[in-house]
């Protein structure tokens, strides 16, 4: 079982290949605002910030920084020709009302039923901070998963029943990670790809869960 | 004649009462009305006004602003989505010691509690948090819940307030209000919900001057408009 994980550009990529044209899409904070990085030219791909933007471009050079133009990690950014501001009700209208496509979101755990966690650690003395994660699990008509397939520790970070605090119940349809990608289906987890020289029987493993071909 | 535009920021945003809900607009540090809480805090060190519930969807970035309105004790509560950040020292400092209480609200259902006070509606159900800690109670008991067209959602009370803070970008004397990019954010949805709303402008224009087209909050929201020298938003929030 010799194999190359996925760099966390890689796996960007292989998740800005997958947004259609025209999509309307959220990145999470983390791991999926690089995704921004890898959206193939030539597409027209619409980022929504919850902080009230569609059309959000790049990060500006340090001279062009606009602190009334931030994204929802508080980063400067830019809006493109055709975006627009609007407020935070109609902000998260466009997510719990289903007009968002996509939201690429981090994780410490996703169930193989799709079950999200990822807000809160739930370890004693944690501050916790929501923001807009659990919105943006139930919302966007399709939620996916970026994240390492295991932990530090080894440990398999999908999982039969997620053990940290819960995002949203039944949310993620597809999960992206250094090793392999994985469909959520109501039928459990399906092989989408691997990386060479990882075979299912050896994923099945490393997950501890049956994963249909 | 109407005119909505206050001499003072201390005017403007006028007596606060004892335990006294206090909408704060603003998301990271844009939209922040740094001005009108620095003048809350003038007015407030002139009275005896304590154990005021705060709502933002943060809770104050560095030492300035809200988290120096933390800082005067005399808040009970704050009522936000994303109180720790990477400045949020003065708030994780009075949480972590007791002295503050939280209610944490998932951002979509903060917005939304703060536009159904102000649209006069008495509760909703919301599919966010359904199933997760947040659909609990601040006493730990769970929240009603409801399946409707085959999903489940979790009811909602509006969060009415007593005054309004917000940042806007230029007003009338009738209180018609634009914003400036982000910084519009929770603006518009806490000017409808509070029983008296302030806005800061960085320019005061004559009646006819704001676009009708393109005025974002209509005066009929807004008590009273102040006019405050503009000042570049500072970034805060982030590990820089």
């Amino acid at each position: 079982m010799t194999h190359q994980r996925r760099s966390k550009d890689q796996i960007a990529a292989l998740v800005a290949k997958d947004i259609p044209n025209g999509a309307y899409v959220n990145l999470g904070i983390g791991m999926p605002t690089m995704v921004a990085n890898h959206l193939p030219a030539g597409l027209e791909i619409i980022l929504h910030s919850e902080n009230g933007i569609l059309g959000m471009g790049p990060a500006p050079a340090q001279s062009e920084q606009d602190f009334d133009l931030i994204n929802a990690g508080k980063q400067p950014v830019t809006l493109l020709p055709g975006g627009a501001f609007f407020h935070h009700a109609d902000s998260f209208a466009m997510m719990r009302g289903g007009h968002l496509d996509i939201c690429v979101l981090g994780a410490f755990q996703v169930s193989a039923s799709g079950d999200l966690a990822n807000w809160h650690t739930g370890e004693p003395g944690a501050i916790p901070a929501v923001g807009g994660a659990m919105d943006l699990a139930i919302g966007a008509k399709q939620t996916w998963v970026m994240m390492d397939l295991l932990t530090k520790q080894g440990v398999s970070k999908v999982v039969s029943q997620c053990t940290y605090p819960i995002t949203g119940l039944g949310c993620v349809k597809r999960i992206y990670t250094d090793m392999a990608t994985l469909d959520v289906t109501p039928q459990g987890l399906q092989w989408v790809d691997a990386v060479d020289g990882l075979s299912l029987p050896d994923l099945e493993r490393l997950v501890g869960l049956p994963i249909a071909a | 004649m109407i005119n909505k535009i206050a001499a003072s920021v201390e005017e403007a945003v006028g007596p606060v009462a004892d335990g006294a809900t206090i909408l704060v607009g603003g998301f990271g540090t844009a939209g922040i009305p740094n001005e009108l809480l620095e003048g809350l805090m003038r007015v407030l060190q002139d009275g005896s006004a304590r154990n005021l519930v705060v709502v933002n969807n943060n809770a104050g970035n560095g030492e300035t602003g809200l988290a120096a309105l933390l800082k005067t004790g005399r808040v009970r509560k704050v009522i936000c989505s994303f109180p720790r950040q990477a400045d949020s020292q003065i708030f994780d400092a009075l949480y972590r010691s007791g002295q503050l209480e939280l209610e944490l609200v998932p951002q979509g259902n903060l917005a939304e509690r703060i536009r159904a006070a102000g649209a006069g509606i008495g509760a909703f159900f919301s599919p966010t948090a359904y199933g997760t800690d947040l659909a609990r109670n601040t006493d730990g008991s769970a929240r009603e819940t409801r399946e409707i067209n085959g999903r489940m959602h979790v009811l909602e009370h509006p969060i009415h307030a007593d005054l309004a803070l917000i940042k806007a970008e230029r007003g009338d004397r009738w209180g018609n209000l634009t914003y400036r990019k982000a910084a519009r954010n929770f603006g518009p949805v806490m000017a409808m919900a509070a029983r008296r709303t302030v806005a800061s402008v960085h320019e005061v224009v004559a009646l006819g001057a704001l676009d009708p087209e393109s005025v974002v909050t209509p005066g009929i929201f807004v008590s009273q408009v102040v006019q405050v020298p503009r000042v570049q938003t500072q970034g805060g929030g982030f590990k820089a």
